[in-house]
């Protein structure tokens, strides 16, 4: 078991990390929360504005600012955080010492912004001969759209996930959030544990090109196989329908109105098992005689007819109720839960510690995004909030970089960190 | 060139949920033996085939998860075939499990059991509700994992009298996979520096919770609840739609459509070449976002206006056109492709995201897709075709002692 000083997986690990929003914070948050020294760098002059989260709500109160930003506070956990203009030559060659003593380095900007920087992979590589350099941008690097700019929903609606979600005979409808940003983050954390494995293993470093648009498009499922095997496009009539399940074949399978305002229930039965049981549920065992309902394939070919029969017996119960009734036979079921539910009253959420709190400078305590996956020896550690803008500058630059009082100050007030 | 993960070999046992981490890893460079039933992993049952033909060895399903795998057949509920499992697990770096809930310890192939054979083992279990927690027993599929762990809140149209709509794709199994890949791989790292194995517990409802954006945010920090909206973000107050369609039946997003002067200065240059300007000429600045949020009447009249001459444009052209042409003047608007469009567009194309496998049995190469990312010193890549079921019987078990007389006796008694 861990004691109190252990120091997590990926302790001996430093990330020079210009990420940000969430495509790129989301990804570097893993490393700090496994004991990585996380320095996301933030630019000075404009007090690290590129990331439109720093300032943005969701706010803990009246108060706002570049230090009260709610979905900064979740990205960037356990980072160090620090300033520096880079632009500037003494502010360069602070960034090269930086490298120099740095594993990777991260970043999720448009195309190009680190070559006029000065700092293309060549670069970095001549400052630290095995450094890792993980980019993750709209397109990536190379391309005809190389230059075009993306944002969440933009990626999910080129890479087809938002075609795939929806209703026939209705316009897609998509993903409600930016599910590309926290997925491109995963795929980001994903390809630098990689290299660093490769690294630690042969003492070679490299640059991984990360588009997110490309790494959206292998999150298609079998329906791509389905068109370049057997020639049949998921743009067809009566396609997609997102709450019905072809690839498996699953009926009844939907998402059913409860009682109540605005509340719902998913429900899929896989097999005959869970058909059986769930007309034995809904008090309508006949059901499992009728010639409509024998197979699966017959449910999937009269999948109307049992919306309706489904939907009747919901729209009498709670969605909690119905799901309860048909989990204790087996069946999946689900409420479609709340932000409330799944947050505050949801029994697995609270004992997992799925949103644990955090302290953060000025905000004081708020509640994050936790850690899907417990790793019994080396676990997760999510205490401290984001940093506030250059709230680490003395440490780090007076005790990992080594400057003395006299000359943090004199950079301070050249505007250099 | 070598592989990332070239020394690292994985058992995958388990079900679909699984499938996609051992993927990842597999197309990586690493060895991944999935450990079938004799009568093959259930994903080989599913649709659709090649063909449409119902084959164990022609499930696209299964093709999509399991290429670049090995695959062994093994009846773990024998006695035999648990000290099988056991002597595989002692060549290995890391086991997925996707098995309902503590199944292995009940056979006694659990991380506790492994782990007394091979102690630097990183064993990766993967459920619906984690190993030992509230609901761990439930039922679950990728539907209700979306639905109970919040995305689902947050998709579906406007008008609520319409059911919210699950994200398409295989999503929920796919991110507890993402969260399963990164906790193997910083186990494997945690390894290189200290010798050290792990277990590690993955909770797809837990997943899903920590991926929904706003939805957990603004409530977290805010106690608000976000409400779904056609085709864009969740939002605790209603927001401009930004779905278009255009003249051949397809899609764009548009975001908001012009944010700063100078694109406000595009968008009236563009919507003139269609004489779609009207009364907009008027207007020095783009709709103030802030504006429109605090309900401002002349600033929601100008969005009105805006969006009725943009969706003008967009019906008078089709939405690849749009898109390029926004782009190019710097507006992050993007063409709602569906996955075969997309899988065809010469920008994925050019970045290989067609990437050709053959099926010498079938006597066909077959396009799958291509890599997430594009590593320059240890290329991802497909090396081999999904494997048939029990095609590496041989050699693998050969690996640890099993000769091929013994091999065909365990063929008999219905282990392998």
């Amino acid at each position: 078991m861990p004691t109190d000083d252990s120091k997590g997986a990926l302790a001996p690990i430093r990330i020079c990390d210009f990420s940000g929003q969430l495509a790129g914070a989301g990804a570097t948050r893993f490393f700090a929360a496994f004991g990585a020294q996380v320095i996301r760098i933030e630019d000075r002059l404009s007090q690290g504005g590129w990331d439109i989260f720093r300032g943005n709500g969701p706010y803990i109160d009246e108060r706002r600012g570049v230090n009260l930003g709610g979905m900064f506070n979740n990205h960037n956990i356990e980072k160090i955080g620090i300033t520096l203009n880079a632009k500037s030559e003494r502010g360069k060659q602070i960034l090269r010492e930086i490298i120099s003593i740095s594993d990777i380095v991260t970043e999720n900007f448009s195309a190009g912004v680190m070559e006029r920087w000065g700092f293309p992979y060549e670069e970095m590589k001549a400052i630290k001969p095995d450094i890792i350099y993980v980019s993750n941008c709209g397109f990536g690097h190379a391309g005809p759209y190389k230059h075009f700019k993306t944002w969440g929903p933009v990626v999910q609606a080129v890479s087809g996930l938002t075609f795939q979600s929806g209703l026939p005979n209705m316009p897609p409808a998509g993903w409600g959030f930016s599910h590309m940003d926290h997925t491109g983050g995963y795929f980001m954390a994903i390809a630098i544990l990689m290299a660093l494995y490769h690294r630690n293993k042969t003492g070679e470093g490299q640059y991984v090109d990360l588009s997110c648009t490309d790494a959206a498009l292998t999150l298609n499922g079998p329906a791509l196989l389905d068109y370049t095997v057997n020639k049949r496009p998921l743009r067809r009539k009566h396609s997609p329908h997102s709450n019905r399940s072809v690839f498996p074949p699953m009926a009844p399978h939907g998402i059913y109105r409860s009682l109540g305002n605005d509340q719902w229930v998913a429900i899929s039965a896989r097999n005959d098992a869970d058909w059986n049981a769930l007309c034995d549920v809904i008090g309508h065992p006949e059901l499992t005689k009728d010639k409509r309902f024998e197979t699966m394939e017959t449910r999937i070919h009269n999948q109307d007819d049992l919306d309706d029969i489904v939907q009747a017996w919901t729209d009498k119960r709670s969605p909690f109720d119905a799901m309860l009734a048909l989990q204790e036979r087996g069946v999946p079921a689900a409420a479609v839960q709340r932000p409330e539910d799944r947050a505050d009253n949801d029994a697995n959420s609270l004992a997992w510690n799925t949103f644990p709190e955090v302290k953060h400078f000025e905000m004081g305590k708020v509640r994050v995004e936790g850690m899907p996956m417990k790793l019994s020896k080396t676990p997760a550690k999510i205490e401290r909030g984001a940093p506030i803008i250059g709230q680490d500058n003395d440490f780090f630059y007076n005790e990992i970089l080594m400057l003395d009082k006299a000359e943090r100050k004199a950079l301070h007030d050249k505007g250099v960190i | 060139m070598t592989s990332a993960l070239d020394d690292v070999r994985i058992l995958e046992v388990g079900g679909a949920l699984g499938a996609w981490c051992g993927k990842l890893l597999a197309d990586m460079g690493a060895t991944v033996i999935k450990v079938e039933p004799p009568d093959g992993d259930e994903t080989r049952a599913f649709p659709p085939f090649y063909n449409d033909e119902p084959h164990k060895n022609r499930s696209l399903y299964f093709w999509h998860y399991n290429i670049n795998k090995h695959s062994v057949t093994l009846d773990i509920e024998s006695a035999t075939g648990r000290d099988l499992f056991i002597r595989l697990a002692a060549q290995s770096d890391a086991i997925i499990d996707s098995c309902p809930p503590k199944h292995l310890d009940s056979l006694g192939i659990g991380y506790e059991a492994i782990s007394q054979t091979t102690p630097d083992i990183i064993f990766a279990a993967i459920s619906p509700f984690g190993q030992d927690a509230p609901y761990s027993d439930y039922a679950s599929t990728d539907l209700t994992a979306l639905a109970f762990g919040g995305p689902v809140w947050s998709c579906g149209y406007d008008d609520h009298t319409i059911p919210p709509v699950r994200g398409g794709g295989n999503q929920a199994h796919h991110t507890a996979c993402h969260f399963a890949a990164i906790g193997v791989l910083t186990a494997l790292v945690h390894r290189q520096f200290t010798g050290e194995g792990q277990f590690i517990d993955v909770n797809m409802h837990a997943a899903q919770n920590v991926t929904t954006e706003g939805g957990a945010y603004h409530w977290l920090v805010a106690r608000d609840t976000v409400q779904r909206q056609t085709g864009r973000h969740s939002s605790p107050t209603p927001t401009p739609e930004v779905q278009m369609l255009c003249g051949d039946g397809r899609y764009v997003n548009i975001g908001f459509p012009a944010r700063t002067e100078e694109q406000w200065f595009h968008l009236l240059a563009w919507l003139d070449e269609h004489s779609l300007v009207g009364d907009l000429s008027q207007y020095l600045t783009p709709p103030s976002r802030e504006a429109i949020a605090k309900r401002d009447p002349v600033a929601i009249q100008q969005m009105r206006e805006v969006m009725g001459a943009v969706s003008d444009l967009c019906m008078a052209n089709t939405a690849y056109d749009i898109f390029v042409r926004a782009q190019n003047l710097g507006f992050q608007w993007g063409i709602i492709y569906s996955p075969e469009d997309a899988i065809e567009d010469k920008h994925f194309k050019e970045r290989g995201m067609q990437a050709p496998v053959a099926h010498p049995e079938l006597d066909a190469e077959f396009m799958y897709v291509g890599a997430p990312y594009d590593f320059k010193a240890t290329p991802w890549a497909l090396k081999r075709r999904p494997p048939l079921l029990g095609e590496h019987n041989e050699d693998i078990y050969a690996e640890i002692g099993i000769t091929t007389t013994q091999l065909e006796d365990l063929s008999k008694t219905g282990v392998v």
